[in-house]
């Protein structure tokens, strides 16, 4: 007899993704799925979507969707929460959008303690067009924008979205994980799945920042674009729970 | 024992580099109906149904059996 | 049960948004209309399952707007003109998205920072798309604080039934004013929105967007938000109208510079000059029907606007070139008197008697 060890979350359409061969955001949109599935939130939850390339997340996920504006995603899921604050609302939101258009939001909803989970992947780059630098892009590297490697006298430093979070009393899980190997999979699902406990407790708001590859807009393959993240991209946003409520 | 939709699978490679008895490879003839070159196995009885390679899969191609 | 209570034009319509069912308020203080933030502070919280947020900014303001309206719940928000300009992004999304819910504009002297004296200097903005790509949107001129209390619950009622957004555009005299209003029991009616988001329970899920990257498909949407707004012209035209069969010209005016048009009318009627008024009250659709018959029999059209002239290109457009239309106006937060007015209607009706001869 078969056991099935490992199968494709029931809350996932059938739909195939438009992502890049070996983008994060498969596997990030899977766990995802997997909390809500773990914990039978499918009929309850209610997602916001960004601008970005995880802008059509909503096809792939068969729960309610809203579609916000760039960067407006936590506004739009303040909206919701505090009309339905029984439902179960969380905004997938990419660097681009989180950290640079949508910096007043992120904060002030976070300051606000607002019963929602955010998910912010990380990948240093704006991808959906065609990768400019993003506020996370690393020193040095080389984007559209910083064609001559990102320059802190020019272009200043990148933002460490976690840290700058954990100063707010509004935040109840706050944690930073990555998707670069099994492993670490692994510990990002658990991450993932703790911050919608944490909305399902009403204790406030969660975070998860997950370090995600773009192989495509940084100009490798997949292989090597994991071997980068670990060296280089952790070594500057250290994987880590900052906050846990419990 | 893994069983791989390669409709879904776009030849990334990122399940061979965490397949922890290296039975996962690129294909160098097969392709699926959209063009990709798609991962094989090249000795299924290896298979130790870890489910690393399922866990990296960007595109939730493989799943994963263990037999009782 | 009816009740007459003196209050301020900006109360008004935070009583009028409460009784019509407002279930969330989401706003950024902005003179002048920050009492609207504090009566609704005060008020919302007091009514079960309703909430009022001090949003960080005007675009946090209208896309939680954008989210609460999304789940089905009345929702409103206001500001003033430079703050509306902040909206813009926020109303086109919603306009896409086919959520519906009411903005306040009182709005006030600009451009930029501009002044925080009563001004009209928004019709465009308000009237043709402030925000990007093809929509268009409700907007509702009160004159008085009584219309600023009845125009509340047109304007979520209006927003519901088309799944749009509606603007109640008053300006920093009318939310200021003082006087009394009769509080009638207005029915709110219930409209069904099986297009909300609320936890997919029993059905598929269901997805609230204004993107459509297929270029037919978004044709196709565009289409249909405009066979709307065809409904809507069709069926949702206001405006009062102060003509008889013996009326030689007149007046075009909204809002509070319809007010002191009056005031300047009545007086020149003592005079024995035939003259009458069209206020619009719904800015968009423009009341054009109001003009067909009167362009025919009249001499004269003079619009008059706290701006240096916006609503008098669609007088124009109404009137068609068969009678002359002219203008006046006053701009940065300056309100004319009514004799000051009354000496310009004079003017310009000189004029025209002048090129007549």
């Amino acid at each position: 007899m078969q056991q099935v060890i490992f199968k494709r979350p029931e809350s996932f359409t059938d739909a195939f993704t438009h992502y890049c061969p070996g983008c994060g955001h498969g596997i990030i949109h899977r766990l995802v799925a997997n909390a809500i599935d773990d914990l039978q939130l499918r009929e309850k939850v209610i997602g916001v979507g960004p601008v970005g390339c995880s802008a059509m997340i909503y096809d792939y996920l068969d729960v309610d969707f809203q579609q916000a504006a760039h960067g407006r995603a936590p506004a739009v899921a303040t909206g919701i929460k505090r009309v339905l604050p029984d439902n179960i609302v969380f905004t997938y939101q990419g660097d681009g959008d989180l950290a640079a258009i949508g910096t007043s939001e992120i904060i002030h909803a976070a300051a606000r303690g607002e019963n929602i989970t955010v998910i912010f992947v990380n990948n240093a780059i704006f991808g959906m067009t065609g990768g400019q630098m993003a506020p996370t892009t690393l020193i040095g590297q080389k984007t559209q924008t910083s064609p001559y490697g990102r320059d802190t006298t020019k272009q200043g430093y990148p933002l460490r979205v976690s840290e700058l979070l954990n100063t707010l009393e509004g935040v109840s899980y706050l944690a930073r994980v990555s998707v670069h190997d099994a492993k670490n999979v692994l510990i990002a699902k658990k991450a993932i799945k703790r911050a919608f406990e944490t909305q399902i407790a009403k204790k406030g708001f969660s975070l998860v920042e997950v370090l995600s590859i773009c192989p495509t807009n940084w100009g490798m393959k997949p292989k090597a674009a994991i071997e980068w993240l670990e060296k280089e991209m952790v070594s500057y946003y250290p994987l880590q729970v900052f906050k846990d409520w419990r | 024992m893994i069983e791989l939709d390669i409709e879904r699978c776009k030849g990334c490679e990122l399940c061979t580099t965490a397949c922890p008895v290296n039975i996962l490879v690129l294909s160098a003839e097969k392709v699926n109906s959209k063009g990709n070159a798609v991962i094989e196995m090249s000795d299924p009885s290896k298979c130790i149904a870890c489910a690393r390679c399922a866990q990296v899969c960007s595109d939730t191609a493989i799943t994963v059996y263990r037999n009782k | 049960m009816m009740e007459k209570v003196l209050m301020k034009g900006t109360e008004a319509i935070g009583v009028g948004a409460i009784r019509s069912g407002c279930k969330i308020y989401c706003g950024y203080p902005i003179t002048p209309q920050s009492e609207l933030l504090a009566y609704l502070a005060k008020e919302l919280p007091q009514i079960e399952g309703a909430s009022f947020i001090q949003s960080e900014s005007e675009i946090a303001a209208i896309n939680m707007i954008y989210g609460a309206a999304g789940t089905g719940a009345r929702a409103m928000t206001s500001s003033s003109s430079p703050g509306i300009s902040l909206k813009q992004e926020g109303i086109s999304y919603i306009a896409g998205a086919e959520l519906p819910c009411v903005i306040i504009n009182a709005s006030r002297g600009g451009p930029g920072l501009g002044s925080i004296q009563p001004a009209q200097s928004d019709y465009f903005q308000a009237t043709k798309g402030g925000g990007h790509g093809d929509y268009r949107m409700i907007v509702l001129a009160p004159k008085s604080v009584q219309e600023m209390y009845d125009y509340t619950f047109v304007a979520f009622d209006l927003a519901d039934k088309y799944r749009t957004p509606v603007m109640l555009m008053c300006d920093g005299a009318l939310s200021q004013l003082m006087e009394p209003v009769v509080l009638s029991d207005t029915k709110v009616v219930q409209y069904e929105k099986n297009w909300a988001t609320t936890g997919a329970k029993g059905r598929k899920p269901v997805l609230v967007s204004s993107l459509r990257i297929e270029p037919a498909e978004l044709e196709e949407h565009v289409d249909h938000l405009f066979e709307k707004y065809a409904e809507i012209m069709k069926n949702e035209v206001r405006y009062e109208s102060v003509c008889n069969e013996k009326t030689e010209y007149v007046v075009v005016a909204y809002g509070i510079m319809a007010r002191i048009a009056q005031t300047a009318i009545s007086k020149l009627r003592q005079e024995g000059i035939e003259i009458g008024l069209i206020r619009p009250i719904t800015l968009w659709p423009f009341p054009q029907q109001a003009f067909a018959e009167l362009s025919d029999k009249v001499k004269l059209f003079i619009t008059l606007e706290l701006n240096k002239g916006q609503m008098v290109e669609d007088v124009r457009l109404a009137v068609n070139g068969k009678k002359e239309v002219t203008f006046y106006g006053r701009c940065g937060g300056m309100l004319p008197t009514p004799d000051e007015i009354a000496e310009v209607i004079k003017s310009k009706i000189s004029g025209v008697k002048k090129c007549n001869k």
